[in-house]
């Protein structure tokens, strides 16, 4: 897509907990200014991977490089990145006004006009302890901090717990305004996939430690389809094609189908009485991940 | 936004259709990919793409430094692109259903004909 060296080069990457490898051998690249989705389950090591591409954790084996070095205890590279933990936790008696304050510390791009004016679009009480904010006001600092620390990369894990649809929608706008303007590289952690699937660039998606998917969120975009009719017909459609998913009701059956149809599939599809639907992008993602193929195999699928 | 569809053939297709509506002129201004982003809360990137695509159909065109304008002769582009679509994406389909529910060809022609004339009417 670009020739610019990835700010986020992550090679062989596994971690273990005891006997639980909470990361499997994962190896990706990041492009500059791209707004990243990464996806998945419970447990499926987001988290984890996080912890580690900002130097809270340390792999078990393979290697995180950010602008092409450690991240780990390198204030040039911590300085760069912002991220916002879901489970951020504040010492007692911190207001959300001592943490704006202290933001420019740690991020040198902080801008902290752009975090006041964030505090009146969220309505953020400044001067509350923070730990008897809502949930939602918590999450809501968060967001500010991520917004306003302009860091070249900023992790979002799950910013939008307890926030409400308006508040959501207004971190959406804010997210993507700002974005226009100071572009920077994103990765937004989340499981509410169709509301921010058309924010996204790329999409990264683990599965039990595994990288499922690591493509381009247009690509992802009518790779797989849902054909329904007759289960007889639709399974002889099926046939030789690799199938996501399958639901059948009385005589009736739907399955989900990896790849993109052609103009004859279509035309065979109609011939035979069968209905083809697109199938969400959140919807993909669930049935891709609930499956319990070698993940590898599905991935090439999809790739076209 | 639909499912499905790459969403920047439905942003240059918001254009195009924003272009046939009168609601973009020949040789005006289009809002910019930015603009495009935040008003369909999609990726710039994506945005992005949809209008370069229209650049490289001759619909739209650059001014450096200043932005994005309509081409002249843009509207009678789109309209003749879509007359070639126009049979596959609405008469055929229409033909299929009808055969499914067994409407015969001359009842067809009919209920066009009854549907021209209930237009004029109106």
């Amino acid at each position: 897509m670009n020739s610019q060296t990835p700010v986020i080069q992550v090679d062989g990457l596994s971690r273990s907990y005891r006997d639980v490898a909470a990361l499997q051998d994962v190896t990706f690249t990041l492009q500059p200014n791209v707004i990243c989705g990464l996806l998945g389950r419970n447990g499926a090591g987001k988290t984890t991977l996080m912890r580690m591409l900002t130097g809270q954790a340390f792999p078990s084996a393979g290697s995180v490089r950010l602008f092409g070095e450690n991240p780990v205890e390198n204030s040039a590279v911590l300085q760069q990145i912002c991220f916002v933990s879901e489970a951020q936790r504040y010492p007692d008696g911190f207001q959300a006004r001592h943490i704006l304050a202290g933001a420019p510390w740690f991020f040198s791009n902080w801008d902290a006009a752009f975090a006041d004016e964030l505090v009146g679009k969220f309505r953020l009480p400044l001067k509350r302890d923070v730990k008897k904010l809502s949930r939602g006001q918590q999450s809501a600092l968060g967001v500010i901090v991520g917004l306003a620390s302009r860091a070249s990369i900023t992790i979002f894990d799950e910013p939008y717990l307890g926030l409400d649809a308006v508040a959501r929608h207004t971190f959406y706008d804010t997210l993507l305004a700002d974005y226009a303007e100071q572009p920077r590289t994103i990765v937004l952690s989340t499981h509410l996939i169709d509301e921010v699937s058309n924010l996204l660039e790329h999409v990264l998606v683990l599965d039990e430690g595994r990288l499922l998917l690591d493509q381009s969120a247009e690509s992802l975009r009518g790779s797989a389809s849902a054909v329904a009719g007759r289960a007889g017909d639709v399974d002889s459609f099926a046939e030789g094609r690799q199938v996501l998913h399958r639901d059948t009701l009385g005589g009736l059956a739907t399955v989900t189908i990896a790849g993109r149809l052609t103009a004859a599939d279509h035309r065979a599809a109609a011939a035979a009485n069968l209905e083809i639907a697109p199938v969400s992008f959140q919807q993909l993602i669930v049935d891709l991940s609930t499956r319990s193929a070698p993940a590898p195999a599905v991935a090439s699928v999809v790739h076209e | 936004m639909d499912e499905g569809r790459p969403i920047f053939q439905q942003i240059a297709e918001r254009v195009e259709n924003d272009i046939l509506s009168g609601a973009l002129s020949e040789e005006g201004q289009v809002p910019s990919t930015n603009e495009f982003a935040m008003f369909y809360r999609i990726n710039p990137a994506t945005a992005g793409k949809g209008v370069n695509m229209l650049v490289e159909q001759g619909i739209l065109y650059k001014r450096r430094g200043i932005g994005m304008f309509v081409v002249a002769g843009a509207r009678e582009r789109i309209t003749a692109r879509r007359r070639e679509l126009f049979v596959l994406e609405y008469i055929a389909p229409m033909l299929a259903e009808a055969a499914s529910l067994g409407i015969a060809p001359d009842q067809i022609t009919q209920l066009i004909e009854n549907q021209l004339i209930e237009r004029e009417t109106r």
